[in-house]
């Protein structure tokens, strides 16, 4: 099988998805937790990326990704704010921690 | 090329995955950076310089820097190795996701060469995504003003004046 750019991209773009969703079902940590999202938003990313190279609406599929990063940089910033004050008042950053209703 | 492209690829996988499996939280942030600065790189060799440039920016530089500055806040904690689902559960619903986005994705190759449209990525910007413009214009504004409520330090409890 020949292997062009765009076919070795959606592999990329597929692994990312897959390493950010296993990190988002197995960490406990909610730092870690940000980065997993992360991981996952970057594979999006290169998706709308590529999506705009291969319809031929280069531009269209650059702005999308643009708007992207900065949603993205905002989710990260607000979940690390978000778990420095959960450290601050739980004492701890692991999720399990979290929920006052459990058992 | 093949190959240069097939290195990239790769090296954007293994930093992913370290980013994920790595128990210490900084070494997290800098293989997440690593990551980051590869997926510029090949944003760049699908022909989008202006996004790799924003991404290699905000993605490897400003990102990076709020993690350490959150992780050097909150401090590094050691976790029990326990995950929060099974790990085997884990692993047959990602294999299930991406099989079906696999699916959905096929057709992509049967596209026919698309007529490449004219026009400046200034155009599109800001005349044909201008609502997205506005939005991230406000979503910045939304996040600052939510980080600065998140972070400040709580205010001293209310005592009453003594006369």
């Amino acid at each position: 099988m020949q292997w062009s750019f765009p076919m070795i991209v959606i592999v990329v773009v597929l692994g990312l998805l897959g390493i950010g969703f296993y990190g988002l079902l197995i960490v406990r940590n909610l730092i870690k937790v940000v980065v997993a999202l992360q991981v996952l938003a970057k594979g999006a990313m290169l998706a709308l990326v590529l999506a705009g190279e291969l319809a031929g609406q280069i531009y269209i599929g650059d702005s999308m990704a643009i708007t992207l990063i900065v949603a993205d940089t905002i989710v990260a910033v607000i979940g690390l704010a978000l778990a420095v004050q959960v450290r601050r008042h739980i004492g701890s950053l692991d999720i399990g921690h979290l929920s006052k209703l459990r058992r | 090329m093949v190959i240069v492209y097939l290195l990239v690829a790769i090296g954007v996988l293994v930093c992913a995955l370290q980013a994920i499996r790595t128990s210490r939280l900084l070494m997290a942030a800098l293989w997440l950076a690593g990551c980051s600065a590869l997926v510029a790189l090949m944003m760049y060799l699908l022909g989008a310089p202006q996004v790799a440039v924003i991404e290699l920016s905000v993605g490897a530089g400003l990102v990076t820097v709020l993690f350490v500055f959150a992780i050097n806040i909150a401090g590094e904690e050691v976790m029990d190795l326990r995950s929060l689902l099974p790990r085997p559960l884990a692993v047959v619903a990602v294999v299930a996701v991406l099989a079906l986005l696999g699916w959905i994705m096929v057709p992509v190759f049967n596209l026919k060469p698309p007529e490449i449209q004219s026009g400046r990525f200034f155009t599109a910007i800001w005349e044909e995504r201008a609502v997205d413009m506005l939005l991230q214009i406000v979503i910045i504004f939304a996040g600052v003003l939510a980080m600065l409520g998140l972070l400040a330090e709580g205010a001293p409890p209310h005592t009453p004046h003594e006369e």
